[in-house]
């Protein structure tokens, strides 16, 4: 799982005692472990004190709402692996939840598939004009993508104007898409691991999902290695944008009330967060796509678990912020601590 | 900040960090702007304000008459406060994304304190420890466990909105001496300059002072173009940055104080997105995301620029929210007219490549 691209240490000629410590080793390596363990303690607390907390339809509603942030966060990987960021996907987002569902009061019997494949088409538009002007005006993304930002929203605002898509509006089978589960488990939750999986195997065994990698790592030695870094770059952001497309869609079948204010006013950031928190390094070259989907999990447990626990809703935030900090601390932390045993063992072993 | 920045990437991974060049600063940070281009970007910030100016008046008749200015003022004010601090702190080669969460943050203790009968001088005191604190929790996380700002702040961001949000709960306060809740509607002195403009106008002195004519202020020009090369000329690069972070609390405090007089109300989500507004002044004001670059008189131009945009279309009976797309397109053109030059110099290059590989057909043309 971990998919750091870390620059292999191993001693040569390795005494027999290093396979232990190897696994060991691997254990700690694996970015994303601290934040499974905190998640795991965090579950088993709560269900201690409320055990309603693990009851299937509490984890089902979890489970429902981590979905469009897990979703999202898995592009937002990409862009942040490639040493990029992109601050425009809430209003993506948002814009593609409004345009597509409007689609169902405009057109009569039209096929869910199709309204999703619009909201694709959307958000894949977005990506790519931001992909463009980063990879090619090589500017930097962040002021790109808070300009998108803001002109995608400007133009949400003046399309939507003061109309909604309301919930009478929307057909049966695409309102009930977020319930509809086997098991207790709802699909949509297993569509979007999938979707989450596919991502992370592509970043991880791909050559030019490694290479985004390397582009995060050192885009100078990465451009002298002779990755076409525009052309990662520009896919990254594409990929993104599509995502968050697609997830306006989703975000729409389960809000089922579409204005302006779709996705929430700090939406980007809640996913960059969520990113950061799962150990994908905010500065590019380490972290995985299944690490962002636990970290948008972990937000979400702890936000269904204050409320299961009776405590307002009003500490999420404050809780969130304070665990982004710990989280970001402990990985600094390990490093350092993992770098200075890795440097004294390489000494010595060198000699 | 910007993850393409020159500043040394920090230590992601077990990749042994630390041990890097500096010399592995992105090609980006080469083809910076040249002073002469920086004075070309505030002249041309300065013609666009002028033409916001002409636009406004020759579609409104209202737009240049005193009680908009007030208007204007009382709009943007508090933005402006806080756009001044995040132009050093961009400077320095950081960033600061929790000034609206620690303004929602002051506004909220505001209430609060208020509707427990504090006196409004303690509860003013106790505003500014809270800047301090929280400014200060930001820098030590940045520059003493050597975490990147934009991770720490978006942390922050959360973590102080959500002490707003517990302080306050659901609850609105609301009933602040009129004394106080004057400046949201009457200029200083009878004059159509706002209280917030006044204080913006003052600050933005200030500021201007230090960090155009003191050496505190080219230090942080020094730290922003080259942290290496700030540490090995003696700059206390942490100290500056903590205290930086530090001068941001304490006056996005104060325009929290100012904003919730100005509203004569307190809520917890007073100021909620603003950060980006924020950033988008600064950068908007030609100061560089990568650091090292940028002047006051840019970011007072680009103050200008972004309230002028906001409140034409305001009187225009445009939808006032698109107002986002004229800041957002002027946003885009801040941050690609710098690299115009490399741009078209990469143009010139695969048109050359072109015509090496494909002679034939450049002989065929002539």
């Amino acid at each position: 799982m971990s998919t750091t691209l870390a620059p292999p240490r191993e001693p040569s000629g390795a005494p027999a005692d290093v396979s232990s410590r190897r696994l060991t080793e691997r254990v700690f390596r694996v970015r994303e472990s601290g934040i499974i363990v905190v998640l795991a303690l965090f579950v088993l607390i709560t269900a201690l004190i409320q055990p309603r907390f693990v009851s299937s339809s509490n984890i089902q509603f979890i489970l429902v709402n981590t979905s469009v942030y897990a979703l999202v966060a898995l592009g937002e990987t990409m862009v942040i692996i490639s040493r990029n960021v992109d601050l425009s996907v809430q209003s993506v987002l948002a814009l593609s939840a409004y345009l597509s569902t409007s689609l169902f009061g405009h057109v009569h019997g039209i096929p869910i598939p199709v309204v999703f494949l619009v909201g694709l088409g959307i958000g894949l538009a977005c990506g790519v004009a931001n992909g463009l002007m980063v990879s090619l005006g090589r500017v930097p993304s962040l002021v790109v993508t808070l300009a998108t930002l803001y002109i995608i929203q400007g133009i949400d605002i003046l399309v939507v104007g003061g109309n909604e898509v309301v919930a009478s509006s929307l057909p049966a089978g695409f309102v009930a898409i977020p319930n509809v589960a086997v098991l207790g488990i709802p699909w949509l939750a297993v569509a979007i691991a999938a979707v989450i999986g596919a991502g992370a195997y592509y970043l991880r065994s791909f050559r030019s999902g490694r290479e985004l990698y390397a582009i995060g790592s050192n885009p100078d030695g990465a451009r002298l290695a002779g990755i076409p870094v525009a052309r990662r770059v520009f896919t990254a952001f594409t990929l993104c944008g599509g995502i968050a497309g697609v997830a306006g869609v989703l975000w729409a079948s389960q809000y089922q009330t579409i204005n302006t204010s779709a996705g929430g006013n700090n939406f980007s950031l809640i996913v960059i967060a969520a990113v950061v928190v799962g150990g994908v390094a905010i500065f590019g070259g380490s972290g995985s796509a299944v690490g962002a989907a636990i970290g948008a999990l972990l937000l979400e447990t702890i936000s269904s678990a204050l409320n299961v626990l009776g405590i307002s809703d009003f500490w999420d935030q404050a809780i969130a912020g304070f665990l982004l900090l710990v989280a970001i601390t402990l990985d600094r932390l390990i490093t350092i601590r993992l770098a200075a045993a890795l440097r004294t063992r390489s000494a010595r072993d060198g000699t | 900040m910007e993850p393409d920045r020159g500043a040394p990437p920090p230590e992601t991974g077990p990749e042994l960090g630390g041990q890097t060049p500096a010399g592995a600063a992105p090609a980006v940070w080469r083809s910076r702007l040249t002073p002469r281009q920086l004075v070309r970007w505030e002249t041309g910030l300065a013609v666009v304000v002028i033409a916001i100016g002409i636009l406004g008046a020759s579609t409104s008749s209202q737009f240049l008459t005193g009680s908009n200015m007030l208007n204007l003022g009382l709009q943007s004010g508090e933005i402006a406060i806080m756009a001044l601090p995040m132009t050093l702190i961009i400077i320095s080669g950081e960033i600061d994304l929790s000034v609206a969460s620690i303004m929602g943050m002051s506004s909220a203790l505001l209430g609060y304190l208020f509707g427990k009968g504090w006196p409004l001088l303690a509860i003013f005191a106790v505003l500014l420890l809270v800047g301090v604190v929280a400014g200060a929790i930001n820098g030590l996380l940045v520059t003493r466990v050597g975490l990147p700002s934009l991770a720490v702040t978006i942390g922050t961001l959360g973590l102080y909105r959500g002490v707003a949000f517990i302080v306050l709960g659901p609850h609105t306060i609301a009933n602040f001496p009129v004394a106080y809740t004057n400046i949201g509607i009457f200029g200083v002195l009878n004059t159509n300059l706002s209280f917030s403009a006044a204080v913006f106008i003052v600050l933005a002195v200030i500021f201007g002072v230090v960090l155009h004519f003191t050496p505190v202020g080219r230090s942080i020009y020094a730290m922003g173009a080259s942290p290496e090369a700030a540490i090995f000329a003696g700059i206390r690069v942490k100290r500056v940055k903590t205290m930086l972070f530090i001068v941001s609390g304490v006056t996005c405090a104060m325009a929290g104080a100012l904003l919730t007089f100005r509203l004569s109300t307190a809520v917890n989500t007073n100021g909620i997105g603003l950060e980006l507004d924020v950033v988008a002044i600064v950068l908007l004001g030609g100061v560089s995301i990568f650091g090292g670059k940028g002047t006051i008189v840019g970011v007072v131009l680009g103050v200008l620029a972004f309230a002028g945009i906001s409140n034409a279309l305001l009187l225009t009976n445009f939808n006032q929210e698109a107002a986002s797309i004229p800041i957002g397109g002027l946003l885009l053109i801040s941050v690609f007219v710098p690299q115009m030059a490399a741009f078209s110099g990469r143009l010139r290059d695969v048109i050359a490549r072109r015509r090496r590989s494909a002679p034939a057909l450049g002989a065929g043309h002539e």
